[in-house]
C-alpha cells in the first residue's frame, strides 16, 4: 500500500479479513457481546447505583454508613483487580459443591449470548464497579441542590419520601445527566478489560483475529472503529436526552451544543 | 382566644451554640407581628421552631392549639396549617408556576388536579400574575418568583403564614411589589410572623414589632411606641443603624 511504503514499512493489508469468514463473524459476534455485557451491566449500574446515591443523601444513619463504605470501596479500587476478584477469587470462595461446579461449568447457549461464567463475573464485575460511580453521581447531584429546596417542600406539609419523589429525584436526576452520560460511555470502554478473564466481547475476538491471521492492524483498526462509533451514538443519543430533560433556564454545563 | 401561636422559655442550642434563650412570646390569631434584630440574633431559628423545621431542647412551642413537644405529633398536617415564604423563593425549578402551586394541595390534601389549578389560578389572580401560571422560575423576576412562593404557600390554605426576609433578595423596584401582597393578606386578617428589615412595613402593617438580639427577645411593643421610644439600648442602636438608610 501507498502509505506502507512511502514509510518504509514491509506491511502487507489485508482489510478483506475483516468481513471474510470466520473473522467477520468473530467481530461481530464480539460487537454483539460487548452490547449485551455493556447494556446488562449498565441496567445493575442504574439500579443499584441510584438505591446507593439516594441512601447516601438519607436521614437514616446504619444504611447511609453501609451505602459509604461501598461506594468509596468500589470506586477506588482498579476495575481490573475488581474483574480477577470475581473470576479468580469468588469459584474459590464458594464452598465446594454443586453451586460452585454449576457456576464453573455454566454454558448455555441463549438467545442473545453464550452463557458462562465468564460472562457472568465480567457482569459483576463491571455492574458492581460502575454502580459504586453512579452512586456517587447521584449523591452528589441530589446534594447539590440547596437544602431550602427540601425545607420549602417539607413546609408544605409533604413528607420526606414525597420530597425525593417530587422535588429530589426529578431536579436531582436531571441535573445529572451529563456525567451519567460520561459513565454510560465508559462503560462500554471499561467492558474491554473482560479480555483479560475470557470474555468474548470485542478486544478479545480482535486477539483472535489477529492470532489466526497475523492481521492484527486491521483488527484493531475495526475493533477501535466499533468503540468509537458506539461512543458517539451514545454522544449524541445522551445530548438529546439532556436536551429533552432541561430544567428552563438551566441549560447546562458542557455537554449541550445547539 | 387561644393563641395561635405560643413560645414557652424555648431554648435551642447549635452545638453549643445557644440560639435561642428563654423565649417567651404568644401571637394572637389575626396579629402580624414583624421580628426585627441584627443578623445572627437568631430571628430565622425563632420562625423556623414554628413548623419544627427546627427541634428545641427545653422549653414548648404550642402551634393551632398542639404541642410540639408532645409524643406523635403529626408534622405533616401541622405544616400544612402554616405556610413558609423564605428570603431565596425556593421555587421547584423544573415545575412552571402553576404546578409549583398545586402540587402540595394535591399530595398531602388529595384534591385533584381541577380542584388544586382552580385554587391556584385564582391564587396567582390574588397575586397579581395570573399570566405566568406557565412560566417556569428561571423565567420570572425576583418579584414574580417571590409571589408565586407566596401563592404555592396559600394554596394549602394555611392559618399561619411565616415569612423569613421576603424582600430581603429583591431588587429594590420588586420589593413593593412583594410587600403589597404581604399588605393583603395582612389586612384579611391572616396570622403572619414577618423577620423583615422593611420598617415602614413594619410601621404600616404590623400590629407589635419584636426585637432580638443573641437569641433573645429584647423589646417588644406596638409599632407606634416601638419606633418613637425604644427603651433598650440594643434596640436603640439597632434602630439607628437601620433607619439611616
Ligand atoms: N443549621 C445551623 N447550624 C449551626 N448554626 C446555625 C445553624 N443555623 C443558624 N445557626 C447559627 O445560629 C445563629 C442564629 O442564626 P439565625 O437564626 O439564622 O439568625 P438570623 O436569622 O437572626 O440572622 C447564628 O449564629 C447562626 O450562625
Ligand atoms: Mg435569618
Amino acid at each position: 500500500m501507498m502509505l506502507a511504503g512511502i514509510l518504509g514499512l514491509q506491511y502487507e493489508f489485508r482489510w478483506s479479513v475483516l468481513w471474510e469468514s470466520p473473522y467477520g463473524y468473530w467481530l461481530l459476534q464480539g460487537f454483539k457481546n460487548t452490547i449485551v455485557l455493556s447494556l446488562l451491566a449498565w441496567a445493575i449500574a442504574l439500579l443499584l447505583g441510584i438505591a446507593l446515591g439516594l441512601l447516601r443523601t438519607a436521614p437514616w444513619r446504619l444504611p447511609r454508613a453501609i451505602a459509604t463504605a461501598y461506594v468509596e470501596f468500589f470506586r477506588n479500587t482498579p476495575l481490573l483487580v475488581q474483574l480477577f476478584f470475581w473470576y479468580f477469587a469468588v469459584p474459590q470462595i464458594l464452598p465446594a459443591g454443586p453451586v460452585r461446579d454449576a457456576i464453573n461449568s455454566l454454558n448455555l447457549d441463549t438467545p442473545i449470548l453464550t452463557l458462562n461464567f465468564e460472562f457472568l463475573a465480567a457482569l459483576a464485575g463491571l455492574g458492581v464497579y460502575t454502580s459504586a460511580r453512579v452512586g456517587e453521581t447521584i449523591r452528589a447531584g441530589i446534594q447539590s441542590i440547596p437544602r431550602q429546596q427540601t425545607e420549602a417542600a417539607l413546609s408544605s406539609g409533604l413528607s420526606l419520601i414525597q420530597v425525593y419523589r417530587h422535588v429530589l429525584i426529578p431536579v436531582g436526576f436531571r441535573i445529572v445527566i451529563p456525567p451519567m452520560a460520561t459513565e454510560f460511555l465508559s462503560i462500554f470502554k471499561n467492558s474491554s478489560l473482560a479480555v483479560t478473564i475470557g470474555f468474548a466481547e470485542v478486544t478479545f475476538q480482535t486477539q483472535q483475529v489477529n492470532s489466526y491471521t497475523f492481521k492484527g492492524l486491521e483488527a484493531v483498526t475495526a475493533a477501535t472503529l466499533i468503540y468509537l462509533a458506539i461512543s458517539l451514538t451514545i454522544a449524541a443519543f445522551m445530548n438529546r436526552m439532556e436536551h429533552r430533560y432541561a430544567i428552563p433556564g438551566l441549560i447546562a454545563r458542557g455537554a449541550v451544543r445547539e | 382566644m387561644a393563641a395561635a401561636i405560643e413560645f414557652k422559655q424555648v431554648n435551642k442550642w447549635f452545638g453549643k451554640l445557644h440560639v435561642l434563650r428563654d423565649i417567651t412570646l404568644a401571637i394572637q390569631p389575626g396579629e402580624v407581628v414583624v421580628v426585627c434584630g441584627p443578623s445572627g440574633s437568631g430571628k430565622s431559628t425563632l420562625i423556623r421552631c414554628v413548623n419544627r423545621l427546627e427541634p428545641i431542647q427545653s422549653g414548648d412551642v404550642v402551634v393551632l392549639g398542639q404541642s410540639l413537644t408532645s409524643p406523635g405529633v403529626n408534622f405533616s398536617q401541622l405544616r400544612s396549617q402554616v405556610g413558609m415564604v423564605f428570603q431565596a423563593f425556593n421555587l421547584y425549578p423544573h415545575m412552571n408556576a402553576l404546578e409549583n402551586i398545586v402540587l402540595a394541595p394535591m399530595k398531602v390534601k388529595g384534591l385533584s388536579r381541577a380542584e388544586a389549578e382552580k385554587i391556584a389560578v385564582a391564587l396567582l389572580e390574588r397575586v397579581g400574575i395570573p399570566e405566568k401560571a406557565g412560566q417556569y422560575p428561571a423565567h420570572l423576576s425576583g418579584g414574580q418568583q417571590q409571589r408565586v412562593a407566596i401563592a404555592r404557600a396559600l394554596a394549602m390554605q394555611p392559618k399561619i403564614m411565616l415569612f423569613d426576609e421576603p424582600t430581603s433578595a429583591l431588587d429594590p423596584e420588586m420589593i413593593n411589589e412583594v410587600l403589597e401582597v404581604m399588605t393583603d393578606l395582612a389586612r384579611e386578617g391572616m396570622t403572619m410572623v414577618v423577620v423583615t428589615h422593611e420598617m415602614g412595613f413594619a410601621k404600616r402593617v404590623s400590629h407589635r414589632i419584636v426585637f432580638m438580639d443573641e437569641g433573645q427577645v429584647v423589646e417588644e411593643g406596638k409599632p407606634e411606641t416601638f419606633f418613637a421610644a425604644p427603651r433598650s439600648e440594643r434596640t436603640k442602636l439597632f434602630l439607628s443603624k437601620i433607619l439611616v438608610h
